[in-house]
């Protein structure tokens, strides 16, 4: 390769990378602004103008502590659904030998191409209206509870465990269980750091469902009261933008730190094994 | 004689039936939330649907193809259909040209190749909500994006412009979303053998002709994969024109088929309605897949 040519390659991937990260980089200088400067040289920070009162705004309009709550609270429940029976159904998918084997493994395939929302206003007939689950993490957690891909990521990495380590443990004894918990397990450790990272960014950035069955300001994740801020309450504000980026850098910030520390968890290969199944 | 049953389980319920076991809440799972939701969707659609108190007996009239016939002549659900074809036409092939330039680029590299890929995919793991708020500020009237451009911005700025409402939106959803198809492009790569380029080489072809000629069809699975799923994500668009141009505006120039659901299903009580614009949607979307699978899948 000729030197014009790496250098191109360089700018290329260079440029890429600011058009990336530079509206995060934007965020966090417009949320830290006292009055919104969107002329370029407010691009720089500028230690005249700066103030942490946008975060005290937004805290004040939105309870920012209990927002981060339910989030959690979402998220974790989605996440802990996620790794007990995604980590069942990947054992039988991979290890264990039964017919309906592979009809269930093509409906974790499809399930993957359904376009969900379009099963939002079913679903919100049900789950809403009538199970009564309106306002109730129950009903937050439910259409998410397992994600498929996980299944296929599990599936994938069990299918590497040597089989003969499955019929020494089981000619020894053990229970389908125990080779579960103590064999196939401790081997896939990495597989459940990228089935955590994965699920995570689903429910914790989900925006339209929690919107619909959560109408108490007190039950609803940061998403959908950043959101409600956004478009109702931001016109009152001193400095509208500035109190909506703080609450952005508050929504983003704990996915994109933990992307940044377990990135060897979510490369090219964990997810290439969750798609092509 | 105790042989017998066992041999007959095994013949019904496979090796190990305690698969079927460790399935059943997956299983139920899917019946719950896709398949039943789904047949759910298709029985309101043919009915005058409304809300009720729980446990309420009322009446909700079967009425035909009327809710199809209704959504077929409603001028916004109409228009909300050509939005997403709009979107469509703009966000798919950006998205396949740049993810795929993007990642074979990266997979020549290895300084910098780890933080390059993190700063790809930022986008892709953040919040729509968190990202749409920088956007309104880098894109409103007064914002850094028309500071730059001077005199060559629109007038009207770009989320209330009707001609530029829904490019805009193609354009943040393609920026969003090219992370996750950098990293499946990048998984393709690894899959196109050596060898391929280095007889390419030998043969004197250019680094261009070897991109086409090895490079684009060694990754063609992936290709079919990315068309499918920013297509999926196409139809499923709700948050950014909710937000990012207050409910598809301005005068339905950037409305989305979800929306319009949402606004019609759930606003205006008329779900049965909605489920129909839902089940158009779903078949639109199947059949749009159907033709690139059919023509970008090729024989392989």
């Amino acid at each position: 390769m000729s030197k014009p040519q790496s250098i191109l390659r360089g700018v290329v991937l260079f440029t890429g990378a600011v058009a990336f990260v530079f509206p995060f980089y934007y965020m966090i200088i417009g949320s830290l602004q006292e009055a919104p400067d969107p002329t370029v040289t407010g691009a720089f920070p500028h230690p005249g103008n700066l103030t942490g009162a946008n975060y005290t705004a937004i805290d004040q309009r939105v309870n920012l502590f209990r927002a981060l709550v339910n989030s959690g609270i979402f998220t974790g429940g989605v996440i802990a659904c996620t790794v007990v029976f995604g980590v069942l159904v990947g054992y039988a998918l991979s290890v264990l030998e039964w017919r309906g084997r592979s009809a269930t493994f093509a409906l974790a395939l499809l399930v993957q191409v359904v376009p969900f929302q379009l099963l939002t206003v079913p679903l919100y007939v049900l789950v809403a209206r009538n199970y009564g689950l309106a306002d109730n993490y129950l009903g937050m957690i439910l259409p998410f509870a397992i994600n498929s891909t996980a299944v296929l990521i599990f599936r994938q990495y069990f299918l590497q465990v040597p089989k003969e380590l499955f019929e020494a443990a089981r000619i020894d004894g053990a229970s389908e269980l125990g080779l579960l918990t103590r064999v196939a397990l401790p081997l896939v450790r990495p597989a459940l750091v990228t089935v955590i990272l994965l699920t995570f960014i689903g429910p914790w950035n989900e925006f339209l469902w929690p919107f619909l069955i959560t109408k108490d300001a007190d039950m609803q994740p940061l998403a959908v009261s950043l959101a409600n801020y956004i478009s109702n309450v931001a016109a009152s504000a001193a400095n509208p933008f500035g109190a909506m980026l703080a609450g952005a850098v508050v929504l983003a910030a704990p996915v994109v730190i933990l992307f940044i520390v377990f990135q060897r968890y979510f490369t090219s290969t964990d997810l290439g094994s969750g798609v092509k199944g | 004689m105790s042989l017998l049953p066992r041999s007959r389980a095994i013949l019904i319920l496979g090796r190990h039936p305690l698969g079927w076991l460790f399935s059943a809440p997956y299983l139920v799972f899917v019946l719950a939330i896709f398949a039943y939701p789904l047949v759910f969707a298709g029985y309101m659609s043919f009915h005058d649907y409304f809300f009720a108190a729980p446990g309420a007996q009322v009446e909700r009239p079967f009425v035909g193809l009327a809710n199809y016939v209704q959504l077929f002549s409603d001028p916004a659900v109409r228009r909300s259909f050509v939005n997403v074809a709009i979107f469509l036409v703009i966000n798919v092939p950006l998205t396949v040209v740049i993810s795929l330039l993007l990642a074979t680029l990266l997979n020549q590299v290895t300084r910098f190749r780890t933080a390059l890929r993190v700063a790809y995919y930022v986008p892709y793991v953040s919040a729509s909500v968190a990202v749409v708020a920088v956007w309104l500020f880098l894109f409103s009237g007064t914002g850094l994006v028309n500071n730059v451009l001077g005199p060559l911005a629109p007038e009207p700025t770009w989320l209330i412009n009707p001609h530029w409402a829904m490019p805009s939106i193609a354009l943040f959803v393609t920026w969003k979303q090219m992370g996750v198809y950098i990293l499946l492009y990048l998984a393709a790569l690894q899959n196109v053998p050596r060898e391929l380029y280095e007889s390419a080489a030998t043969d004197g072809a250019s680094r261009i002709r070897s991109f086409w000629n090895v490079t684009v069809p060694g990754v063609r699975p992936a290709t079919v994969l990315v068309l499918l799923l920013s297509t999926v994500v196409g139809s499923n668009l709700f948050t950014e024109p909710y937000l990012l141009t207050g409910g598809g505006g301005p005068n339905g120039a950037s409305s989305s088929p979800v929306l319009i659901m949402y606004q019609q299903g759930i606003e205006q009580g008329k779900p049965g309605y909605a489920a129909a614009i839902g089940i158009v949607l779903v078949i639109g979307t199947l059949v749009i897949a159907a033709l690139q699978n059919r023509f970008a899948g090729g024989k392989d």
